[in-house]
């Protein structure tokens, strides 16, 4: 098949701080070098965009990103906040130009990085969808046709002589999707538009845009962080991270791929400076492989791993608890486990210090990134020491047939069958 | 991925669209403009729907700004500077002048922060940029027509009841071209600005007021005729829009016709003057999301 765009080496350097006179010396400077046929002196490919870290002037938001899209093809575009997605989806529809490289577009391309854009407000919801819809690269005669599809599919019929002044937040958006949805070009990129809107209308656009990939055979970017989205829509996936690529491949592997990404910066261990005011305390915590006894948080599904903690206690402690809780990546708790389960643990304990390991079951939960908070409770007066999301860890299957599998928790099951 | 750019090595031709960084020739692009007509009249009709919605008197409100300026000239000029007005009521002679003189200013103003006002809607959705201030030019166009029939309405008054003698030239049929002129040298000197202050603001601030000086530099609210020769007269003529008024003025009340060689200077300034906005405007638009 075809490929309807190419992206080469493409870059986008961005300057940081404000115009002012400050800037004005740089431009001269510039200009003087372009006299004389020289380099731009402030050119820098090649500086890393990390938001974190300060200092510079310049910046990459877009470094060497190189790709193509067939045909057809829906194209999912992940990466945490800061990695470079708007950027490329600006450079794709002409709204900015790329410092460096060069895109190629066959065909049409309509670009939704925003809902509803140039909505004037005085306007009447009819008035609004043709304004709308021309900004969008219609002719009218093509928004007459879709007219009534556009109102019935934005459910604001009772509403489309009213200015859209009167209207709530959520019917413009859904005007402003209904409008875009009924474009009709060869290439249409979506930015994160869906996290506005109730799930019912949420829903209604994601199998609108399968609708349009699939039976219309249209190319779609499309921009979200909503992984199950992107799974559900998307035939290949790309990983922006910190304006690079970090990854190109299936939607699935993309998906599992940023969600270990995400949580990289997160270790495997941790460790608490100790206090000698509090009556006990957890000094240092980590995830262990079983099997080599070291610290890792990257766990296979079956592999036998668990959390491994030292304890702090300067007072002597007639009752203390402990728990653990596992949370999806998403904060969600899976389940929680409390000392008080083994009734050995209401024993007075000295001051001192403590170790001890917590054998996680596997398998048992879905393939997926989950994060562990530790707490620790002095009965005797009630203080606690609350450790949240000190450790995170990510288990991965490669059978492909348990890679996915829908659920929280996965259990091998023995299935028994017999031929009667 | 590797493999992608020696197959398009054959297929260049097909790409309809190539993104490359720099800043390209000169281009006038005036073809995207006609892809983009639809948007254009509907650009129109939301400025003119749109300003006077919630307003009690409308489009009245076309009528009330010329009038109230052209008694403001009136009193001061006329009745307390005792400055001429080629023979022609006064009221009349600061109408026309007024007319013409705010469709041209107004066309100045309102394209000279194109960039800068519609910097939400450009950042989010590509369109040639240059649909904005053509379709700000035509709906003045409107706003000057309603006038007009404001003009004619007092032109008809003194010709009726104030025994007023009707002397409409034949310059009457250049009126068409007048306008065009009018449109094109205030959208061309207002895309430069716009195109000029994406990054560095300070030229907005010399616009409001210097357009406002300007009108005193042409016949709008003077008699050139009645000045004396020497620099301030020269200045006046050399001003591209002194011609302009001067032809509009002839037309109706035949107050004598601008020379030829004025006509032709006014026109290759105008001409000039919007090739090079388009140019500049066109060149600007690619990448000044980053800096406006």
């Amino acid at each position: 098949m075809r490929n309807v765009i190419e992206v080469e080496h493409v870059y986008k350097s961005y300057r940081l701080g404000v115009i002012g006179t400050g800037t004005l010396s740089h431009d001269l400077n510039r200009w003087l070098a372009r006299m004389r046929g020289k380099e731009d002196p402030y050119k820098q490919v090649g500086v890393e965009n990390n938001r974190t870290v300060a200092g510079g002037q310049y910046v990459n938001a877009l470094s060497d990103i190189s790709f193509s899209v067939a045909e057809g093809e829906v194209l999912g575009i992940i990466g945490g906040n800061g990695a470079g997605k708007s950027t490329l989806l600006k450079l794709l529809s002409r709204v900015t130009q790329p410092s460096e490289g060069e895109i190629r577009i066959r065909g049409r391309l309509a670009s939704l990085l925003e809902v509803g854009t140039g909505f004037h407000p005085d306007l009447t919801g009819r008035e609004n969808i043709f304004l709308n819809g021309t900004i969008l690269g219609m002719k009218k005669a093509e928004v007459q046709k879709h007219f009534d599809e556009i109102v019935e599919f934005a459910g604001v019929a009772k509403y489309v002589d009213t200015p859209i002044k009167r209207y709530s937040s959520g019917m413009k958006v859904r005007l402003g999707f209904a409008v875009a949805a009924h474009l009709e070009p060869e290439v249409l990129v979506v930015d994160e538009v869906l996290a506005v809107g109730d799930a019912e209308f949420q829903r209604k656009c994601l199998g609108k845009m399968q609708d349009v990939a699939e039976n219309q055979g249209r190319t779609i970017l499309f921009v979200s962080h909503n992984m199950n989205a992107i799974n559900r829509l998307c035939t290949r996936g790309i990983v922006l991270r910190s304006g690079k690529m970090a990854f190109d491949g299936t939607a699935a592997e993309a998906v599992r791929l940023y969600e270990v990404l995400n949580s990289e910066e997160l270790k495997a261990e941790a460790s608490f400076t100790p206090d000698h005011t509090a009556d006990c305390q957890i000094v240092q915590a980590q995830l262990t492989n079983l099997t080599t006894g070291k610290a890792e948080r990257n766990i296979g599904i079956g592999q036998p791993f668990g959390v491994n903690y030292t304890l702090q206690l300067n007072t002597l402690i007639r009752s203390i608890h402990m728990t653990m809780v596992i949370k999806t990546a998403a904060g969600e708790i899976v389940f929680l486990s409390d000392r008080r389960d083994d009734p050995e643990a209401l024993q007075p304990r000295d001051p001192g210090t403590y170790t001890g390991e917590i054998q996680i079951p596997n398998p048992l939960l879905v393939p997926g990134t989950y994060t562990i908070t530790l707490g620790l409770i002095n009965y005797d007066n009630g203080k606690f020491f609350h450790a949240k999301d000190i450790l995170t860890f990510t288990l991965a299957d490669n059978e492909s047939a348990r890679a996915q599998r829908a659920g929280q928790i996965f259990v091998p099951l023995k299935w028994n069958i017999e031929k009667k | 991925m590797n493999e992608a750019p020696k197959n398009t090595t054959q297929e260049t031709e097909a790409w309809s669209l190539v993104i490359k960084p720099g800043r390209g020739a000169l281009q006038l692009r005036l073809g995207d403009i006609w892809n983009y007509r639809d948007l254009i009249l509907l650009f129109v009709r939301r400025d003119f729907v749109a300003i006077y919605k919630q307003t009690v008197l409308g489009p009245l409100w076309f009528f009330i700004q010329p009038v109230l300026a052209s008694l403001m000239y009136y009193v001061l000029f006329n009745r307390v500077a005792k400055q001429p007005t080629d023979g022609i009521p006064p009221i009349l002679f600061y109408m026309s002048g007024q007319i013409t003189w705010m469709y041209f200013s107004e066309c100045l103003l309102k394209t000279s922060n194109t960039f800068v006002a519609n910097a939400n809607l450009f950042g989010k959705v590509y369109f040639p940029r240059l649909v904005v201030p053509v379709s700000i030019v035509i709906s003045n166009m409107l706003r000057f027509g309603v006038q007009m029939l404001l003009l004619i309405s007092v032109f008809l008054f003194y010709a009726l009841f104030r025994d007023m003698e009707v002397q409409i030239t034949s310059a009457i049929f250049f009126l068409p071209l007048l306008l065009i002129m009018m449109a094109g040298l205030g959208l061309g000197a207002g895309i430069l600005i716009s195109a000029m202050t994406t990054k560095y603001r300070d030229l907005q601030f010399l616009v409001g007021f210097g357009t406002q000086l300007l009108m005193f530099a042409t016949p709008a609210v003077l008699s050139v005729k009645s000045l004396p020769d020497g620099i301030i007269k020269t200045a006046i003529e050399l001003n591209p829009m002194t011609p302009v008024i001067q032809l509009f003025r002839h037309a109706f009340f035949n107050t004598g016709s601008p020379e030829t060689w004025q006509l032709i200077y006014s026109g290759s300034f105008t001409l000039v003057l919007l090739l090079a906005g388009i140019a500049v405007f066109n060149r600007v638009e690619k990448s000044f999301m980053d800096t406006v």
